[in-house]
């Protein structure tokens, strides 16, 4: 990669001196050929989950930036260590090589692993030296140049404009710039980091990371679409004795459970939906439901949200269709919505369309949904303001104190802490494994209600005993 | 993902109206919308050839770097008369297009995007296993309607329009349509109004074309700032010591004068007590806001324009050397923001299997054309005076249509559409896609002769 820069003495990365410094970030770029045991295998494979894991749990909490660098510093420390150094180095090329052939076959498998791992890459080049970071970056070997003095002193005020939005000091700001196409900074250009001339991203120094998380991203995408391929005409029964069932143990072991079927409490019936909504719905679908109810209606995202929890809580495809029909029905005929929104209805239960059973949302979907105007689902803890967040807790019963927490949860941006706290103020008992699906807070919700149904019936009956 | 297949459902037309009056006026020629009209007006004023010119992309031509496939793998999707949707219909040539909307005379027409493969015949390649029948070209589209703007806008709501809100509109068209261009370097850029109360955008250039839903999020969000939902107070939030260089244009090039010379006498915004406290919902400073409401309490006539002078009052409070706090300053622009920056559907443009509504269908509500919008005059646009149905075909009875050919709607009210249509949009796309055409197949001969010469 060529460099010029509008300062000079920013700009020696190409010189000799660095070619030293090797970064310890590999591009998995080849399969390693090593030998591995099998025990080390699956070891590797789940140490490295862990880590991938717990970057997901940072991203659906909300963290800031800079706490998502601490966390995977941390993770990456307690997951990855190893006494040899190279043991390191082949650990982190084992363990990734392992998780592309558990996470290629399903298309949602993909696009989590995908997304986790361009997230672990980026933070572990921030954490980088700056040296280290070069030699990354001339191992990339983009076709990129920097933008000349001239060009730079043309845009200097607008890129300064930039810095100032996003809330910079300008005297940190780069002066050394790159000129690439607004596609390859899709991340940079959708939070408006970036001046966008006539097609152009001015990509600041400090900025570069998106441009080389964008090559990471859709190199490993192709990778894992020829793994798929691989492992579907190859491995799966080549292996099918040996490293079949270990890789498809690992991809089931660490995603938790989707909450597609009902298990727990197998049905739900239209005359308790309200008594159950009350009680046993966490507030971002009592909120739905409750909307319903009182306009007859919902916008697109608000049925999708809610439609799949309930079809996951257990509502049947007959009643489901009853339910949103006695409710829109009122608003905008029966007729109208037997022919606009029953196919909906049908399509998340797979009965139409690509005949795929849609999953219930999870918190992580919901918490980054983009409700807009008009729009009722989404987060509660992120998107309503905190007055009606207020409100809303009071009207569950939440109490004075615990409303306080709740809400400094939410101001810390730990919106499923949150959710977990409202729990258990509500239920008063603790929920150790805190909220991280909406279906989960449901049945966590009946399970301890039952427990308590049964409990009393155990001391009637034993009062019944004494008597 | 579920949008592809509920696609078009729930949205546009689909959306709650309230209660739906249709009053026939007692004209011999009744207004509005009727079926057979619809025969008459697919037989004699839709333009296919232009559509199918258009929707070829220069593929339709002699050049061997022509994919004669291209317009064959596009969707098309109809809705006809008693709300059957049809979905996946393709077609190969004119012919084939004219003859399938005169037999079904859809109400609707719906554009989806260019598949891998044919997709009338997907369930055939589905048999294959591999999941090869997959969108690879959409437009850039956007979708706007002006029912997303119920809270800002006091003269209708819903379906309706009038000339006191449309300009919402013609703003979003300037704002949207310079971003496109400038920013992004977007030549191409097709605006029609949707027939009743939104217009659609139709960006084509190739690279537009071409680009993966992420790339099309980052550009969505990119033009996105509305954050709020309808249960936060405050609808847009503005960070930073300076506006991005985008916004700021916009600021002041639009939104600004829009907001401050029209929008807020026209909306009479701070006329009454209930229209000004939203406004002052928006101000996070208790002191100043009880010091407005101070100054408004007593009502005093005044002989400018109420509105003008209270948000006068807003602007000299927020603005004055009294409150230095960075986000006591930015109320004015987040004021300006909330009640004037566009407010897109975010969905449809974000994913690249959203259908939509094709140029010149009529609105079956409102029985007028889909007609295009020259962004350059958007604000001489008047959704009450396109040609609509009834008109067209009273003019056909008059014997305005011509003798067949290129002209032949010349002098109906109709011409003019379709002039801007082949002359702005048509025209200049048609030459870049044959230079694009041209340019990628000598690429392409050149590296494959490089290849042999190893």
């Amino acid at each position: 990669m060529e460099i010029v820069g509008s300062r000079r003495k920013n700009s020696s990365f190409s010189s000799a001196d660095d070619a030293a410094v090797v970064s310890t970030i590999p591009l998995y770029r080849s399969a390693p050929e090593l030998e591995v045991r099998l025990d080390d295998f699956e070891l590797y494979a789940i140490h490295r989950l862990r880590v991938l894991k717990g970057i997901s749990d940072g991203l659906s909490r909300g963290k800031k930036p800079n706490e998502m660098e601490n966390l995977t510093k941390e993770l990456w420390k307690v997951n990855m260590r190893n006494s040899e150094a190279s043991e390191v180095a082949n650990k982190d090329i084992i363990s990734h090589y392992v998780l592309r052939l558990v996470y290629c076959r399903e298309e949602e498998l993909r696009k989590w692993f995908l997304s986790m791992e361009t997230t672990l890459f980026r933070y572990r080049f921030q954490l980088e030296t700056t040296d280290a970071q070069r030699a990354l970056l001339k191992e990339f070997d983009l076709p990129y140049k920097a933008v000349s003095n001239a060009e730079y002193e043309s845009v200097k005020e607008k890129l300064n404009q930039v810095v100032r939005s996003i809330g910079q000091p300008l005297s940190s700001a780069d002066t050394i710039y790159y000129k690439v196409p607004f596609e390859q900074v899709p991340d940079l250009v959708a939070t408006r980091r970036v001046f966008i001339f006539k097609g152009y991203a001015y990509v600041a120094m400090n900025q570069v990371v998106s441009l080389l998380m964008t090559q990471y991203r859709s190199h490993l995408s192709k990778a894992l679409v020829l793994t798929n391929r691989k492992w579907t005409s190859m491995i799966l029964e080549q292996e099918k004795d040996r490293l079949t069932p270990i890789v498809e143990a690992l991809s089931t072991s660490y995603l938790g459970p989707d909450y597609s079927q009902p298990r727990e409490y197998g049905e739900i019936s239209l005359k308790d939906i309200d008594q159950v909504a009350k009680s046993s719905f966490p507030l971002c679908m009592r909120h739905l439901f409750e909307k319903l109810r009182e306009d007859h209606h919902l916008k697109h995202g608000g049925r999708m949200q809610l439609g799949l929890f309930l079809k996951g809580v257990g509502l049947k495809l007959d009643d489901a269709l009853a339910f949103w029909k006695a409710e829109f029905s009122r608003k905008v005929g029966a007729e109208r919505f037997d022919k606009e929104y029953a196919y909906g209805i049908r399509h998340n239960y797979g009965k139409e369309g690509k005949r795929t059973d849609y999953t219930p949302y999870s918190c992580q979907k919901i918490i980054s949904s983009t409700p807009g105007v008009g729009d009722h689902h989404g987060c509660p803890y992120r998107h309503f303001s905190e007055e009606n967040l207020r409100a809303a807790l009071d009207k569950m019963g939440v109490g004075n104190r615990a409303v306080q927490d709740v809400m400094d949860k939410v101001r810390n941006r730990h919106y499923q802490l949150a959710c977990t706290l409202t729990f258990e103020a509500i239920h008063g008992a603790s929920c150790d494994a805190g909220i991280n699906h909406p279906n989960q807070y449901y049945n966590d919700s009946k399970n301890i209600l039952e427990s308590r149904v049964r409990a009393t019936r155990m001391v009637d009956t034993l009062m019944y005993a004494e008597v | 993902m579920v949008r592809e297949e509920v696609g078009e459902i729930g949205r546009d037309d689909m959306l709650i109206d309230g209660v739906e009056t249709e009053q026939k006026p007692n004209n011999e020629v009744p207004d509005g919308f009727n079926v057979n009209y619809l025969k008459i007006y697919y037989g004699k004023f839709f333009p296919y050839a232009d559509m199918h010119k258009w929707m070829s992309y220069g593929n339709d031509g002699k050049h061997p770097g022509c994919d004669q496939s291209y317009f064959g793998r596009r969707e098309f999707s109809f809705t006809l008369d008693n709300d059957i949707y049809l979905r996946f219909q393709s077609f190969n040539n004119v012919p084939e297009l004219e003859n399938a909307i005169k037999e079904k005379c859809p109400f609707k027409i719906d554009i989806g995007p260019v598949y891998s493969v044919d997709p009338a015949k997907r369930h055939a390649y589905a048999q294959s296993g591999d999941n090869v029948f997959t969108p690879v070209e959409r437009e850039l589209i956007f979708d706007i309607d002006i029912s997303d703007y119920d809270d800002v806008r006091f003269c209708c709501s819903g379906a309706d329009v009038c000339p006191e809100c449309w300009p919402l509109m013609t703003v979003t068209i300037k704002v949207i349509d310079t971003a496109l261009r400038d920013d992004f370097g977007f030549n191409h850029i097709l605006w029609v109004y949707s027939g009743r109360r939104g217009v659609h955008c139709w960006v084509c250039d190739g690279k537009a074309r071409r680009m993966t839903n992420e790339q099309r999020a980052a550009i969505t969000e990119y033009l996105h700032v509305h954050k709020g939902n309808e249960n936060s107070l405050k609808k847009v939030t503005l960070v930073g010591q300076s506006l991005h260089p985008f916004l700021g244009r916009s600021y002041t090039e639009v939104l600004k004068d829009f907001f401050e010379e029209k929008f807020i006498s026209s909306q009479n915004l701070f006329s009454d007590e209930e229209r000004y406290e939203k406004i002052l919902e928006m101000i996070p400073d208790e002191s100043i806001t009880s010091e407005l409401r101070g100054k408004w309490q007593d009502n005093k006539r005044v002989r400018d324009d109420i509105n003008v002078v209270r948000w006068s009052h807003v602007k000299h409070l927020l603005q004055s050397s009294k409150h230095k706090g960075q986000g006591i300053r930015k109320c004015v622009e987040e004021i300006v923001f909330t009640f004037t920056y566009p407010r897109l559907d975010l969905e449809v443009s974000k994913h690249m299997n959203h259908l939509l509504k094709a140029p010149f269908c009529i609105h079956p509500k409102t029985g007028r054309v889909c007609v295009p919008i020259d962004p350059k005059h958007c604000e001489e646009f008047d959704p009450s005076g396109v040609p609509t149905l009834s008109k067209l075909l009273e003019e056909l009875n008059m014997g305005a249509l011509g003798t067949g050919g290129e002209d032949e709607l010349d002098n109906t009210s109709l011409g003019e559409s379709i002039r801007y249509f082949r002359t702005s949009f048509l025209q200049p796309l048609l030459k870049s896609c044959k230079e694009e055409i041209e340019s990628s197949y000598t690429a392409k001969i050149q590296q494959s002769k490089n290849s042999l010469n190893w």
